[in-house]
C-alpha cells in the first residue's frame, strides 16, 4: 500500500462518514459542519487524482462560499427542525428499509461490474492526467472547444438563476425614501447649507 | 311489368307514409290505392298472358358472401301469378273499403292524422308480400316473411291506445318468430346440404336431399323430411296452425280491413304457399307430408269446434280461417298441391269478403262486436246482408253435387276433401273424416253467424240498432267484386286447378310423364329444358282439343306414346320444371276424380246438416243453445276457452318464460351486472379516488418519498428480471 | 468547425439572443410598461422560428462532436414547442395583464424555457440532455412562483423547485452510473456499450434513474406528485403553459434517450415504461373523479394523458414513437383550447376554477359550452373526435408490439378517465341552476383559441392535417 492509497482510503472513508452523519445529525448546524468536512475529503480525493485546479475550487466555492451561505441561512432562519423531524420520524423504519435495498442492489451492482470496451480503468492515473500540462490549460481546452455548447448554455442557466433571483425577491416599494447615490454625489455645499441668521425669540 | 306490380306499394307506402305532410293527407291516400290498383291490374294481366313458363326477372345482385350467391330476382310462375293476383287483388279493395271503414275513428284523438300512416302500413305490407311470393331463392321469400311479420305486428297494434291491440300485436310476433326459428333452421338446413339458396338448385337436388342423412339434435334424420318439417314449422306459425294458432283470433284487435287483408286472404296463406312451393322437397320428403296432414286435418277441426262458441263476429270468421287453412295444409299434404292453391285462391275472395262484410256490420252497428248484441239487422244494412249471405254460401260449400257448378267455396272444399280420400293414406283417411265433420262445423257456425246478426229480433242497445245504418259506396264496391270472385272463382278455374292432369299440367307449365322420351323421338336430341317444356305445351294443347273426356285423353295419350296405361296422363319432369312437381307415384289427382260418390257427396251433405242444426237452434227454437250449454257445461267451457290452449301456453311457456326473464332481470342483471359495475363505480373507484387524494398530503417530503420508493422498485425489479446477470 | 455547428444551432442561438435584447431593452426603458409588448413579440418570433426550423429541412445534422443532433425528430418536436408555447404566450397575456402579474421577465424566461426545450429534444449527450433540461426547469420554477406575492404560486414554485432538485440528482446518479459502465456519456457511445441483446445490469440500473428524472418532468406516476400542486397554485396561464411545452420536450427527451442510447434494450424500459404507463394512466383517471377543482383535474388529466403517450413509447417500435408524436400534438391542441376556456372563467372579476361553477353554461354561452363539450369528449377519446385516434394509434402500437395487455388497460382507464370529463359536460348542460354561475369574461383571441382547438378535433378526423405524416418521418429519423 502506498501512501497514495492510504491517502485515498482516509479521505473516501472521510466522504462517507461525514456525508452519512450529514444525514443524521439532529443540529441543522452540525449537519453543515459535517458538509464542510465531507466536501474537504473530496478536494482531497482530487488532489489524488492529480486535478489541483477542481480541488482548490471546490474548497474555495463549496466550502469558502456555499457551506457558509448554508451555515447563515440555518442560523438566521427560525425553522423548527424538532417539528419537522417529528413528522419525518414516522418515515423512518420505512426510509432505513428502502435505504438498505437500494444498497444491497447498488452492491449487486458493483458485483457485476464489467467495464465497456475502450474504457481505461483507473488503474494507473498516469494515463489520465497528462503530466507537463497545467489543470487550467487542460479544462479550458475543453471547456472553449469540445464542450463549448455546454459551456454556453451553463452561462444561460445562470442568466435564468439571475432573472429568477431578482423577479422573485425585488420590489419596487415607492413608500420608502431611498439612496440616491449620484444625487448625492453631485450635491452642491454652497447650496446645500445656507446660513440664516435667528433673532432670539423669533421664528424663522 | 312484373318489377312495377312488386314496387308500386312500395312507392306508395312511401309517399302516403313519409309524404303526406307534402303531397296532403287524402292524396297520399289516393295515391297509395291508386299504385295499387295499378299492381292489381297488371297482376291480371300477367295471370291471364301467363303461358306457364317459368320465367327469372333479375332485379339487383343482392348477396355476395362466400359461396352464398344470389340475386334479387323475381320468379315468375304459376304459384307466383295466382298469388299476385290474390294478392294485389284483395289489398287494393281492402285500400278502398279502408275509405270509409277508417274515415271516423274514435281510438284516435280529433285532429290526429292516423289514416296516412295506415295506408302506407297496408301498401308495405302488400310489397312484403308480394316480394314473398315473388321470390326467386330462400332469403329474399325469408325477407318477405319477415316484411310482412313486422307489417301484420304493426298493423294489430293500429289502435295505439288499446292495450289489448298492443298484446295481441306482440304476442302475433312473438308466436310467429317460433316458427320463423324453424324455417331459419330450415334454410340453414338447405344452404348447409345444397350449398345454394336459390330454388332451382335446391328443387334439383332434391332427390339427393331424400338420400341423405343428417345429423340433428340427438340423432340423424332423413334430410328431406327433416328440413321439410323445419319449413313447415315456419309455415305453421305464419298460418296459424294447431299448436301456434294462438296468435290469430287475438290478432282481431287489428281494424277490420286488416284481418281482411293480412289474416283472411294473404299473409295467413304464406304457409300453404311455401309448402306448394316447395312441393319437390316435400314430394321426396313422405313423413314431414303426413306430419303436414295431420296438423292440418287436426287444425280444421279444432278450430271448427272453437268457432261453434264464440260470440265475437271476428274471432268466429278469424277460426273459420284458421279451419280453412287447415284444409289447404291437408291438401298439400297429402299431395294434392294445386288444390291447396285453388282453396287458398277462392277462399281469400270469400274470406275477404266476409270480414269485409263483418266489418261493415261493425261499421253500421258503431264498432259493437258480439253477435249476441245484434239480431234483425237483414233490412238495416240490406247490402251487406246479401255480400255476407254469398259469401257464407261460398265458405259453407253450397252447390250442385256430382257437378262443377256451385259457389267456390264448394268445389275447392270438395276437391280437398277428396284428395284427402283419394290418397289412400291412413292420414289421408283421417283427414277425410275430420274435414267432414269440420265442414258440417263449418256450415254451422257460419248459419250461426248469418241468423244471428241479420235474422231474428234486435238485441243488445236499442239506441245503437236504431242507429245502425248502411256503410259508404267505397265499403260496399269491394264487397261487390269480392262476391263476384266467390261466386264464380271457384267454376271458371276448376278445370285449371282441379281439372284432369293434362289441364293442370299445362296451368302450372309441367311436363307431363314420356314427354322426354316423346321429344327425343320427335325431335331427337332433346337436353334443352325449354324444348322439353315446349314440348309439353304443344302435347298439352292437343291432348286437350281432342279430350272431351278422361277417356278420350286416356287413349290419346296411351295411342301416343303407348305408355303405361294404368292411369290418366301422369305429372312428369324434373323436380323444379313447372311451378309445381307431383312424384311419378303421385296419383292423387287421378284417383280424387274417380273417388265413389258418397264421398263426393259428403261435404254436401254435411253442410246442409250444419244448416238445419242452426236453423234449429238459432231461427226454429232459439233457447235450444242456452240450455245445451247449460247441459253441458264442461264441453261448453271448453269450446269457449278454445281448448284452454292460451292457459296451457301461459302455465308451460308465458309464466315460466317470464319468471326466467324476472329472476335474470333481478338477479343476473341488476344484481350481479349492475350491481358489479356500480359497486366497480359506486365503491371500489371511489375507494381508490379517496386513496389518492390522500396520498396528496401537500408534504414535499411525502412526495419525495413517494418518488424514492417508486425508483426503488423500479431498481429492483430491474435486478431481480433485467439485465445481463 | 465552431462556424459550422453554430450554423446548425442558429434557431437556438437567435432564440436566446431575442431573450437576451428584450431583457436589456426592457430594463433599460420602461420596464414591466414592455411586458405586453414583449409577449407579443417573443409569440411573433417563435412562430418564426417554428416556420423556419419546419422549412429548414433538409439531412440529420449533428453539431459539436455529438453533443447536439439536429434532425426530423428534433424539428418536429421543435415545431410544437414553439407552436403550443408561442400560444400560451398570446393567451396569457391579457389575463395577466388584468390582474397586474404580466412582468417583462414572463416572455424573456418563457422564450429561455423554450430555447432549454430544444436543446431537450437535440441532445446527443448525458450532459446537453441535463443542461437542456435544467434550462428549461430553472425557467419554469421562476414561472410558476411569478405571483410571489400569493401564497398557493409561492409554495407552487418551491414545492416544484425542490422536487426538481431531487429528480436532476436522480436523473445526474444514473448519468453518472451509465458513465461509469460506458465510459462515455454519448448517446452514440452507449448504445456502443450496451452492445447487442443483453445489458449490463449496471448500465440497466443507470438507465432506470435517467428514467424516473425524466419521468418527474412528464409527471409520470409515481413521479407526478408534484403536479396537481403546482398546476393548482401556479397562475391559469403558467399553467397552460406546463400542461404543454414542457410536456412534448420531456417527452421527446424520453423518445432520444431511450431509442438512441439504448435502442438495443427495448424489452427492458418498454416494461418500466409499460408499468408508469398503467400507473398514470389509472392514477390520472381514478385520482381526477375526486376533484373539484378544474386546474387539479387537468393535471390529472394530464397525468393520465403522458400514461397514453408512454403506452406507444413502452411499444419500444417506430411505429409506437410516431403514435407517441401523434398523441403529443393532439394532446397539446386539446389542452391549449381547454385552458383558452379556463382562462375565461371568473366572477365578480375574480378567476375561479372550481367546476360548481360551469353549471348552466350549456344555455347561457352555447358557443362556449359546445365548444367544451368537443374538448371534454375529445380528451374523453370519444371515437368520432380526434383524441380517440390518438389513444387509438398508441393502443394500436401497442397491440401490434404483442402488448395486448397493456392496451386493454389502456382502454379500461380511458372508461375511468371518460367520467370526469363527461362529468364536467354534464355540469354544463345540467347542471344545478340554484348556485351562482360563471361569467365569462373572453378577448377574441381566447375565444378564437377555443373554437378553432374544438374545430381541430372534428375536422382533423379527414387526415390529422397531414400531422402523421410528419410524424412518421421523425419516427423514422429516431429508430433504425
Amino acid at each position: 500500500m502506498t501512501v497514495a492509497d492510504f491517502a485515498f482510503y482516509v479521505a473516501a472513508f472521510i466522504v462517507v462518514v461525514a456525508g452519512f452523519f450529514v444525514v443524521v445529525s439532529r443540529n441543522p448546524v452540525h449537519s453543515v459542519l459535517w458538509l464542510i468536512l465531507s466536501f474537504l475529503s473530496a478536494a482531497g480525493l482530487f488532489v489524488l487524482l492529480g486535478a489541483e485546479f477542481v480541488a482548490m475550487l471546490l474548497v474555495i466555492v463549496y466550502v469558502g462560499a456555499v457551506a457558509v451561505l448554508f451555515l447563515f441561512v440555518v442560523m438566521m432562519l427560525d425553522v423548527d427542525f424538532a417539528e419537522l423531524r417529528g413528522e419525518m420520524a414516522r418515515y423512518v423504519p420505512l426510509a432505513a428499509l428502502i435505504g438498505v435495498v437500494l444498497l444491497m442492489e447498488l452492491g449487486m451492482i458493483y458485483g457485476a461490474w464489467a467495464s465497456a470496451d475502450g474504457v481505461a480503468v483507473a488503474g494507473s492515473l498516469g494515463e489520465i492526467t497528462p503530466v507537463n500540462s497545467p489543470n487550467t490549460g487542460l479544462l479550458g481546452m475543453v471547456i472553449y472547444d469540445q464542450y463549448f455548447l455546454l459551456f454556453q448554455v451553463a452561462g444561460l442557466i445562470l442568466l435564468v438563476a439571475m432573472i429568477g433571483a431578482i423577479v422573485l425577491t425585488l420590489r419596487h416599494r415607492t413608500d420608502i425614501k431611498r439612496q440616491d447615490v449620484l444625487a448625492q454625489m453631485y450635491r452642491d455645499p454652497a447650496k446645500a447649507m445656507e446660513v440664516v441668521d435667528v433673532k432670539p425669540g423669533q421664528g424663522l | 311489368m312484373e318489377t312495377i306490380i312488386l314496387f308500386a306499394p312500395l312507392v306508395g307506402a312511401i309517399i302516403c307514409g313519409f309524404g303526406w305532410r307534402i303531397v296532403g293527407e287524402k292524396a297520399g291516400m289516393v295515391i297509395a290505392t291508386g299504385l295499387l290498383f295499378l299492381s292489381a291490374i297488371l297482376s291480371w294481366i300477367v295471370f291471364f298472358s301467363f303461358d306457364g313458363q317459368t320465367e327469372q326477372i333479375t332485379i339487383m345482385r343482392w348477396i355476395e358472401s362466400g359461396s352464398l350467391s344470389t340475386d334479387w330476382a323475381i320468379r315468375l310462375d304459376r304459384l307466383t301469378a295466382i298469388m299476385l293476383i290474390v294478392v294485389t287483388t284483395v289489398s287494393s279493395l281492402v285500400h278502398l273499403y279502408s275509405f270509409g271503414y277508417m274515415a271516423h275513428d274514435e281510438h284516435f284523438r280529433e285532429g290526429e292524422s292516423y289514416r296516412p300512416r295506415f295506408f302506407a302500413y297496408l301498401s308495405f305490407f302488400t310489397f312484403a308480400m308480394l316480394s314473398l311470393v315473388t321470390a326467386d331463392n330462400l332469403v329474399q321469400m325469408f325477407f318477405g316473411w319477415e316484411g310482412v311479420g313486422v307489417a301484420s305486428y304493426l298493423l294489430i297494434g293500429f289502435y295505439i291506445r288499446k292495450p289489448s291491440a298492443g298484446a295481441a300485436a306482440i304476442k302475433a310476433f312473438v308466436v310467429n318468430r317460433v316458427g320463423d326459428f324453424g324455417f331459419a333452421l330450415g334454410i340453414f338446413g338447405l344452404f348447409f346440404l345444397t350449398d345454394s339458396i336459390n330454388f332451382d338448385v335446391i328443387f334439383a337436388s332434391a332427390p339427393e336431399l331424400a338420400q341423405t342423412n343428417i345429423r340433428f339434435l340427438w340423432t340423424d334424420w332423413n334430410a328431406a323430411n327433416l328440413l321439410g318439417f323445419l319449413l313447415f314449422v315456419g309455415a305453421m306459425g305464419k298460418s296459424a296452425q294447431l299448436f301456434l294458432h294462438t296468435w290469430l283470433p287475438d290478432a282481431m284487435e287489428g281494424p277490420t280491413p286488416v284481418s281482411a287483408l293480412i289474416h283472411a286472404a294473404t299473409m295467413v296463406t304464406a304457409g300453404v304457399f311455401l309448402v306448394c312451393r316447395m312441393s319437390p322437397l316435400y314430394e321426396f320428403a313422405p313423413d314431414a307430408a303426413t306430419f303436414i296432414v295431420y296438423i292440418g286435418a287436426f287444425t280444421a277441426f279444432f278450430a271448427a269446434t272453437v268457432g261453434l262458441v264464440q260470440n265475437d263476429i271476428k274471432r268466429v270468421i278469424a277460426y273459420s280461417t284458421c279451419s280453412q287453412l287447415g284444409y289447404m295444409f291437408v291438401a298439400a299434404g297429402v299431395g294434392m298441391y294445386s288444390a291447396a292453391m285453388f282453396h287458398l285462391f277462392t277462399h281469400a275472395f270469400f274470406k275477404a269478403m266476409l270480414f269485409l262484410g263483418a266489418g261493415s256490420v261493425i261499421h253500421g252497428m258503431h264498432h259493437e262486436q258480439d253477435m249476441r248484441n245484434y239480431g234483425g239487422l237483414k233490412d238495416k244494412l240490406p247490402v251487406t246482408f246479401w255480400a255476407m249471405m254469398i259469401g257464407t254460401l261460398a265458405i259453407t260449400g253450397v252447390g250442385i253435387p256430382l257437378t262443377y257448378i256451385g259457389f267456390a267455396g264448394f268445389l275447392s272444399k270438395d276437391a280437398i276433401i277428396e284428395s284427402a280420400f283419394a290418397a289412400g293414406t291412413p292420414a289421408g283417411q283421417l283427414g277425410f273424416w275430420l274435414l267432414v265433420i269440420a265442414a258440417a262445423m263449418t256450415s254451422f257456425y257460419s248459419w250461426r253467424l248469418m241468423f244471428m246478426t241479420f235474422f231474428g229480433k234486435p238485441r243488445g242497445d236499442k239506441h245503437t240498432h236504431e242507429h245502425a245504418h248502411e256503410s259508404p259506396m267505397t265499403m260496399l264496391v269491394p264487397l261487390g267484386v269480392l262476391a263476384l270472385g266467390a261466386i264464380f272463382a271457384g267454376m271458371i278455374w276448376m278445370s285449371s286447378f282441379f281439372g284432369h292432369t293434362d289441364q293442370v299440367a299445362k296451368f302450372y307449365g309441367i311436363p307431363l310423364a314420356g314427354e322426354a322420351h316423346a321429344t327425343e323421338e320427335g325431335h331427337g336430341a332433346a337436353d334443352e329444358h325449354s324444348e322439353v317444356a315446349a314440348a309439353a305445351e304443344e302435347h298439352s294443347d292437343e291432348a286437350t282439343e281432342m279430350a272431351t273426356s278422361p277417356e278420350d285423353v286416356e287413349v290419346v295419350v296411351t295411342d301416343d306414346h303407348g305408355a303405361d296405361a294404368e292411369h290418366h296422363a301422369a305429372f312428369g319432369g324434373n323436380p323444379g320444371d313447372g311451378a309445381l312437381y307431383f312424384g311419378p307415384e303421385n296419383t292423387v289427382l287421378d284417383d280424387a276424380h274417380n273417388v265413389p260418390k258418397w264421398v263426393k257427396l259428403s261435404p254436401f251433405l254435411a253442410m246442409l246438416f250444419g244448416l238445419v242444426l242452426a236453423w234449429v237452434f238459432y231461427i226454429r227454437r232459439p233457447e235450444t243453445p242456452k240450455q245445451l250449454a247449460e247441459n253441458q257445461p264442461i264441453l261448453y267451457q271448453f269450446l269457449l276457452n278454445k281448448w284452454y290452449f292460451d292457459e296451457i301456453y301461459d302455465v308451460v311457456f308465458v309464466r315460466p318464460a317470464k319468471s326466467l326473464g324476472n329472476f335474470l332481470w333481478k338477479k343476473g342483471d341488476t344484481g350481479t351486472i349492475d350491481g358489479g359495475i356500480n359497486g366497480l363505480a359506486m365503491g371500489i373507484i371511489p375507494f381508490f379516488t379517496r386513496l389518492a387524494g390522500r396520498a396528496q398530503s401537500g408534504y414535499i417530503f411525502a412526495y419525495a418519498a413517494a418518488m424514492v420508493l417508486g425508483i426503488v422498485v423500479l431498481v429492483t425489479w430491474m435486478s431481480i428480471t433485467g439485465g445481463a446477470n | 468547425m465552431i462556424s459550422t455547428d453554430l450554423a446548425i444551432l442558429l434557431p437556438e442561438i437567435f432564440l436566446s439572443l431575442f431573450a437576451m435584447v428584450a431583457l436589456i431593452a426592457a430594463v433599460y426603458t420602461e420596464k414591466d410598461g414592455m411586458a405586453g409588448t414583449l409577449t407579443w413579440a417573443a409569440s411573433a418570433v417563435m412562430i418564426a422560428v417554428a416556420v423556419w426550423v419546419l422549412m429548414s429541412g433538409g439531412n440529420d445534422r449533428t453539431a459539436f462532436g455529438g453533443l447536439f443532433i439536429d434532425d426530423g425528430f428534433a424539428r418536429y418536436a421543435k415545431v410544437v414547442i414553439l407552436i403550443s408555447a408561442a400560444c400560451v404566450l398570446m393567451m396569457s397575456q391579457e389575463f395577466m395583464a388584468r390582474r397586474g402579474l404580466l412582468k417583462f421577465e414572463y416572455p424573456v424566461l418563457v422564450v429561455l424555457a423554450v430555447v432549454g426545450m430544444m436543446l431537450m429534444v437535440s441532445a446527443g449527450d448525458l450532459m446537453a440532455l441535463y443542461m437542456g433540461l435544467e434550462l428549461q426547469s430553472l425557467a419554469l420554477y421562476v414561472v410558476a412562483a411569478i405571483r410571489r406575492d400569493g401564497v398557493k404560486s409561492t409554495e407552487a414554485g418551491l414545492k416544484y423547485f425542490v422536487l426538481g432538485a431531487l429528480s436532476s440528482g436522480l436523473l445526474l446518479y444514473g448519468a453518472s452510473l451509465t458513465y461509469g459502465y460506458a465510459g462515455t456519456t454519448q448517446f452514440a457511445g452507449i448504445i456502443g456499450a450496451a452492445g447487442e441483446g443483453e445489458m449490463p445490469l449496471g448500465l440497466l440500473i443507470g438507465l432506470v434513474f435517467i428514467i424516473s428524472g425524466l419521468a418527474f418532468k412528464i409527471s409520470a406516476v409515481p413521479f407526478h406528485m408534484w403536479t396537481p400542486d403546482v398546476y393548482e397554485g401556479a397562475p391559469t396561464p403558467i399553467t397552460a403553459f406546463f400542461a404543454t411545452a414542457p410536456k412534448i420536450a420531456a417527452m421527446g427527451l424520453f423518445a432520444r434517450v431511450l431509442h438512441d442510447a439504448f435502442g438495443n434494450a427495448t424489452g427492458d424500459w418498454g416494461q418500466i415504461l409499460a408499468l408508469l404507463a398503467v400507473l398514470s394512466m389509472f392514477l390520472g383517471g381514478i385520482a381526477a373523479i375526486g376533484q373539484r377543482d378544474i386546474k387539479r383535474l387537468m393535471a390529472y388529466s394530464s397525468i393520465a394523458h403522458m400514461g397514453y403517450a408512454l403506452v406507444g413509447l413502452a411499444s419500444g417500435t417506430e411505429q409506437g414513437v410516431t403514435a407517441m408524436l401523434i398523441y403529443m400534438a393532439i394532446y397539446v391542441t386539446m389542452n391549449i383550447g381547454t385552458f383558452a376556456f379556463i382562462l375565461s372563467m371568473e366572477r365578480d372579476g375574480r378567476h375561479i376554477t372550481t367546476i360548481d361553477s360551469m353549471r348552466q353554461l350549456g344555455s347561457r354561452e352555447p358557443v362556449k359550452a359546445l365548444a367544451l363539450l368537443v374538448l371534454m369528449f375529445s380528451l374523453a377519446g370519444v371515437p368520432p373526435l380526434l383524441g380517440f385516434f390518438g389513444k387509438f394509434a398508441v393502443l394500436m402500437a401497442a397491440v401490434d408490439a404483442g402488448m395486448t395487455w397493456l392496451a386493454v388497460l389502456g382502454a379500461i382507464a380511458s372508461v375511468i378517465g371518460a367520467f370526469y370529463y363527461l362529468r364536467i359536460v354534464y355540469y354544463m348542460y345540467f347542471g344545478d341552476e340554484s348556485l351562482e354561475p360563471v361569467e365569462g369574461h373572453m378577448s377574441p383571441l381566447t375565444f378564437g383559441f377555443l373554437v378553432a382547438s374544438a374545430a381541430i378535433m372534428i375536422l382533423g378526423i379527414v387526415n390529422l392535417f397531414g400531422v402523421d405524416g410528419y410524424a412518421a418521418a421523425a419516427a423514422a429519423t429516431l429508430v433504425n
